[in-house]
């Protein structure tokens, strides 16, 4: 892509980690995006909070543990990672649950973000 | 009879219409992203309180373990490991996936 068409894409997760493949096929396609040098955010919603819930150990159902690949994310500088403030509350965690720094906003602040995106996309 | 949950409760009906459907005396069984009903703090967690008076309620602890929740696991709520989850099957002569 060329100079000057930097697009602003944002990631709306809503899945639970491992029940459903969303989780890890979303931080693929995130990763993927991270290459071409676009404006990414993240933006974790309802059990989609549950991604980031720091230890995860995947020994016992013997899947991939994908959460150290959130850590790296810093390093493609997407830094921008936002979850929604209800979603936590409903399920008994807080900021200091995150493997990751985020910021937590509300639902509505999370709807004003997605308005001034580019693209939006949908796991 | 055995009820087996492998939905988020938070996600979809399955525990709702599984609570509502088992009669006393039986056990269930919470699997996958179903364990999330079992620990503290989810908003399913007083509902599964309520059922543990007439049901034997089971998480799966390896599911508990690889959602980082396996500090969170409700009190009453019995962790088991697949070998248990075998035993669970063979105990009861019936058993309802709530997929």
């Amino acid at each position: 892509m060329s100079e000057g068409q930097i697009k602003k894409f944002m990631y709306v997760n809503r899945k639970a980690p491992h029940g459903t493949i969303y989780a890890l096929e979303s931080l693929e396609v995130v990763l993927i995006a991270a290459a071409f040098d676009q404006d990414v955010s993240l933006a974790f919603m309802d059990d989609g909070v549950y991604q980031l819930k720091k230890g995860f150990n995947t020994k016992g159902i013997e899947v991939k543990n994908f959460q150290p690949t959130y850590r790296a994310l810093d390093d493609y500088d997407i830094n921008k990672l936002y979850v929604e403030k209800e979603a936590l509350e409903a399920r008994g965690l807080t900021q200091e649950d995150m493997c990751v720094p985020v910021e937590v906003l509300s639902r509505a602040e999370i709807g004003k973000l997605m308005e001034t995106q580019d693209v939006v996309l949908s796991f | 009879m055995l009820h087996i949950v492998n939905k988020s409760p938070l996600d979809r009906n399955a525990l709702d219409t599984c609570l509502a459907t088992a009669q006393p005396g039986g056990a269930l069984l919470l699997i996958e992203d179903g364990v999330y009903a079992a620990t503290s703090g989810a908003a399913a967690a007083d509902k599964l309180k309520q059922a543990m008076g007439r049901l034997k309620v089971y998480a799966l602890k390896p599911d508990l373990e690889a959602r980082g929740m396996a500090d969170r696991a409700l009190e009453g709520v019995t962790l088991v490991d697949y070998g248990g989850f075998v035993d669970l099957v063979t105990e009861h002569a019936t058993c309802q996936s709530w997929l």
